[in-house]
């Protein structure tokens, strides 16, 4: 029998029972710190609205509910072509998962056009009072979001395309749609609590 | 407990039962303000339950990280008191005849769970440590190349981390027979062969006999 022992060079291995493999750990981590972020944006929404008690909008400030409907309808969709894209990968599509980037890449970025005209034509400034100021710290920190959402989602578009990911190796689309329909579930709780409740 | 982004499939349910339960609240909360909120509590509850439930959920099955080189066969073998014991080196030395063998030998923890819960796991990983040691130096001993590490307290997880980095290409899983087995009581060998795509050889070591035969030996 032949020796074949591997020799471990380096620093000493690191502890591996999370429990929970390292990738997926990270996200969890990551998206817990994102949601107290929010968390203390929403406590501020509660401490205005509702311990306060003022009313939401002002008098004399009008939110524009049926544009941010849409985008809301835009971005819901775009979950579903994330989710095309990497259930295509998965099953050796290649073009179905360009397709479904690209086509998650253009509803993002028309989510977050619409929102900066939605904030150019709104007709009030976050310095005018609290409401305005939480509406734009609420939306702006989504808004953020989306804009980091998109950036992951160009390098994994620009990956796809230069033929990255096999189907038992997608480990980077599968994050970056993990993080997309988190920026997904956070919008859908911010447009139903500022815009509609 | 379920993890909503333990996979991109799972986050995409949490997409379109955010959308459900929202539009539930908002219509509610549009009707009258505290049927929005009691909807919103009921949503909660549900929640909380569909989180809980998800207890039995079965782990996704995992696979080897890396591939063997050529002729060499990677076995991946995990045992806590029985890895000392004869019968284990046996089988080891029969899977290795006329292969290059790259042998890692997993042994869990012993910390109790309540010590995993404190972070206390030293003593029972230094105990673990020593068994292991010993074992190691029994396998040189007869010609097999192996190293070992301390793995979870939990065999299944000691596997699953041991397959993240080792190529493994078949399991052994050495136990106590029937009836003396914590492992064998919990169906560790029978929940590792539906968790793990690998084949599995399952090595019963009796201690106690194998201590008698040396003493009849001597």
């Amino acid at each position: 029998m032949a020796a074949a022992a591997e020799a471990h060079h380096g620093p000493p291995v690191a502890h591996q029972s999370s429990r929970v493999s390292r990738e997926v750990l990270g996200m969890l981590l990551f998206i817990s710190s994102e949601v107290m972020l929010f968390g203390a944006f929403f406590t501020a929404y509660f401490f205005v609205r509702v311990v306060n008690g003022y009313a939401w909008p002002p008098e004399g400030f009008h939110l524009p509910k049926f544009v941010a409907g849409v985008n809301t309808m835009i971005l819901v969709t775009s979950s579903f072509t994330v989710h095309w894209a990497l259930q295509s990968i998965r099953r050796g599509n290649r073009t179905g998962l360009q397709s479904g980037l690209v086509l998650t890449l253009l509803m993002g970025l028309t989510f977050l056009l619409t929102q900066i005209i939605e904030y150019a034509r709104i007709g009030f400034a976050p310095h005018d009072n609290a409401f305005a100021t939480i509406f734009f710290s609420l939306t702006g920190l989504h808004g953020a979001h989306v804009f980091v959402g998109l950036t992951i989602l160009l390098f994994v578009t620009i990956r796809a395309f230069r033929g990255h990911f096999l189907p038992d190796h997608h480990h980077g689309v599968e994050l970056a749609g993990i993080y997309w329909h988190f920026v997904d579930v956070m919008w859908i709780v911010v447009y139903s609590t500022v815009y509609l409740l | 407990m379920r993890n909503p982004l333990r996979s991109e499939q799972e986050a995409f349910r949490w997409v379109l039962l955010t959308v459900a339960a929202f539009a539930l609240i908002v219509i509610g909360g549009l009707i009258n303000r505290w049927l929005g909120l009691a909807v919103f509590i009921a949503v909660i509850i549900v929640a909380l339950w569909y989180m809980t439930r998800g207890r039995e959920e079965r782990p996704l099955p995992v696979r080897p990280a890396a591939r063997p080189g050529e002729n060499e066969r990677r076995i991946l073998v995990v045992a806590n008191e029985t890895v000392g014991g004869g019968a284990l080196r046996n089988c080891i030395r029969k899977k290795s005849e006329g292969v290059q063998e790259n042998v890692l030998v997993v042994s869990p923890s012993l910390a109790s769970p309540m010590r995993h819960w404190a972070s206390d796991e030293g003593p029972g990983r230094a105990e673990a440590q020593e068994r292991l040691d010993a074992s190691l130096a029994l396998l040189r001993q007869a010609g097999i190349s192996a190293r070992g590490e301390v793995g979870d307290a939990e065999p299944l997880q000691a596997i699953e981390d041991a397959l993240r980095t080792f190529g493994a290409e078949e399991i052994i899983i050495s136990t106590h027979p029937e009836g003396k087995s914590k492992w064998l009581e919990r169906g560790v060998v029978t929940e590792a062969r539906e968790r793990f795509a690998l084949p599995i050889t399952h090595v019963i070591v009796d201690v106690d006999e194998e201590r008698e035969d040396l003493v009849e030996d001597d």
